[in-house]
């Protein structure tokens, strides 16, 4: 732990070299996969010290990131198959984690209570009514039939 | 120039602008197709939308909410509070209802600022495609089933299917957009810039430095840095400490922000503010805030280190940089305070 003096020096330090100060030659271009050849804007200076738009290819940082929070879903959705497929849980539950989606947020987007949604993952889903599918058919961005199909 | 055939519409006066950011590049993107030359950084600066919050009880997709901005929606009003734009907002309880009023605005001739979930919007990268509700674009035609759509992330024009766009304007959730539709009814011929640009900053000071409440303004960021420690004594699974970093990083650093959790596009409104009103001491609170940003790519680079559990990062070392952005932040908003304007 630093105290608040020794902070101080180290702020001159990063004051001093810049370390990773924004000019417009210094901003990465690290194309990060995750943005598949877009472009982004990022602010940056020039020599002069004038503020201007830079396109950048992404920053290795946000890649690392960005990956972390896919594979977070990936990771889940596929604990969520094995489950299924021994008869745990519901299809609906490894549907859910590959459309980006959480318990939480498919109540949501459903408009349901969270207790209920934790409860239709577990049921088969003929056992639900018409009704409750089409909703979750409809957040899912998914047709009827593929509801109850793993891969 | 309007074309409208049966089928295809086309704005072909409106010229397509990357910005960093979605909600105030698409506002200044508007203001400027409407008579009003304003950039995004001006936008962004003038609705005093730059901020820092950690609300521990609020959680995104399991995590604490870290912001960096204010809430979405705001840059859309508070722009035109601050610059006496007559803004007009639509929200609609039926899809179809949406889709229609969208159309025949587009038929009007008019260019229309709309919200959508990310997560529904095909021409996204995939795996950028997360459920977040309240991203920001631009409609200035159709063609056919196609709408013509100025995504102020996206480097050029993109087209969206109507199916698409429709269900990307109605999900339900946090933020959920409910279609809105935003458009200038008049802008005004001129902005006293100087009134303008007090007031925004003054406001933006107020909120970083004197919020009476441990989780926004400089005090948020001392408070996510004690935060971060505590994570390390306790000992939770270690998968969580690695996810809450990357997910304050990600809002920071990958979510259209300009880079540095909006503090270059920030400096960047103090540097243009000081040259438009002839305030040069702007120009050295832009410095600042450019060295705040240094400071927060700092953190964001030990964060991603963190999450590739690098041996030589850990979350003291964190909390430390963020320590540093704190100090920071409170100089350049202390001089801010100081200018009075």
């Amino acid at each position: 732990m630093f105290c608040s003096r020794e902070r101080a020096v180290h702020q001159l330090i990063y004051a001093a070299n810049g370390c990773i100060a924004m000019e417009k030659k210094d901003v990465p271009q690290d194309s990060n996969a995750a943005l598949d050849g877009a472009r982004k804007v990022v602010y940056a200076v020039d020599e002069d010290g004038k503020y201007s738009t830079v396109a950048t290819t992404g920053w290795a940082v946000e890649e690392v990131v960005t990956s972390m929070a896919v594979d977070h879903y990936t990771q889940l959705a596929q604990e969520a198959l094995l489950r299924a497929r021994r008869g745990e849980s519901s299809p609906l539950e490894y549907h859910m984690f590959t459309r980006r989606l959480n318990v939480v947020t498919l109540a949501q987007a459903t408009g349901k209570f969270q207790w209920l949604v934790k409860r239709h993952l577990k049921q088969p889903i003929d056992q639900l009514s018409p009704k409750t599918v089409r909703r979750y058919a409809e957040a899912l961005g998914m047709a009827l039939s593929d509801l109850s199909r793993l891969p | 120039m309007i074309t409208a055939e049966s089928s295809i519409i086309v704005n072909s006066d409106y010229v397509h602008r990357h910005a960093a950011h979605c909600e105030s590049g698409a506002v200044s993107s508007l203001l400027r197709h409407y008579g009003l030359e304003m950039s995004e950084a001006m936008t962004f600066g003038l609705s005093s939308a730059l901020i820092f919050a950690h609300f521990p009880f609020v959680k995104v997709e399991g995590f604490p909410l870290t912001a960096y901005r204010a809430m979405p929606g705001a840059i859309v009003k508070s722009t035109a509070r601050s610059m006496g734009v007559r803004m007009r907002r639509e929200r609609f309880r039926d899809p179809q209802a949406g889709t229609a009023r969208l159309n025949e605005l587009l038929a009007q001739g008019r260019v229309v600022g709309m919200q959508a979930s990310v997560y529904w919007l095909p021409y996204f990268p995939p795996n950028m495609r997360f459920h977040f509700n309240a991203h920001n674009m631009v409609a200035y035609g159709r063609e056919g089933d196609d709408y013509l759509i100025s995504d102020p992330i996206a480097e050029h024009p993109v087209t969206c299917p109507a199916a698409d766009l429709q269900k990307a304007r109605f999900v339900k959730g946090m933020f959920a957009p409910r279609g809105l539709l935003y458009y200038p009814l008049d802008t005004p011929s001129e902005v006293d810039l100087s009134k303008a640009v007090a007031r925004a900053i003054k406001k933006t000071t107020f909120v970083m430095l004197n919020t009476p409440l441990p989780f926004v303004g400089v005090r948020g960021i001392r408070y996510l840095a004690k935060r971060i420690r505590e994570l390390g004594l306790k000992s939770s699974d270690a998968r969580y400490a690695l996810l809450f970093i990357a997910t304050i990083v990600r809002m920071q650093e990958e979510i259209g922000t300009g880079g540095g959790g909006f503090r270059f596009i920030y400096a960047s409104f103090l540097q243009e503010a000081a040259e438009k009103i002839g305030e040069p001491r702007l120009q050295e609170a832009s410095e600042l805030m450019t060295s705040s940003g240094d400071a927060w790519r700092e953190f964001a680079l030990l964060g991603a280190r963190f999450c590739k559990k690098k041996p030589d990062v850990t979350l003291d070392q964190l909390a430390e940089a963020l320590l540093v952005c704190a100090d920071f932040e409170a100089n350049a908003f202390r001089l801010l305070r100081a200018i009075r304007l």
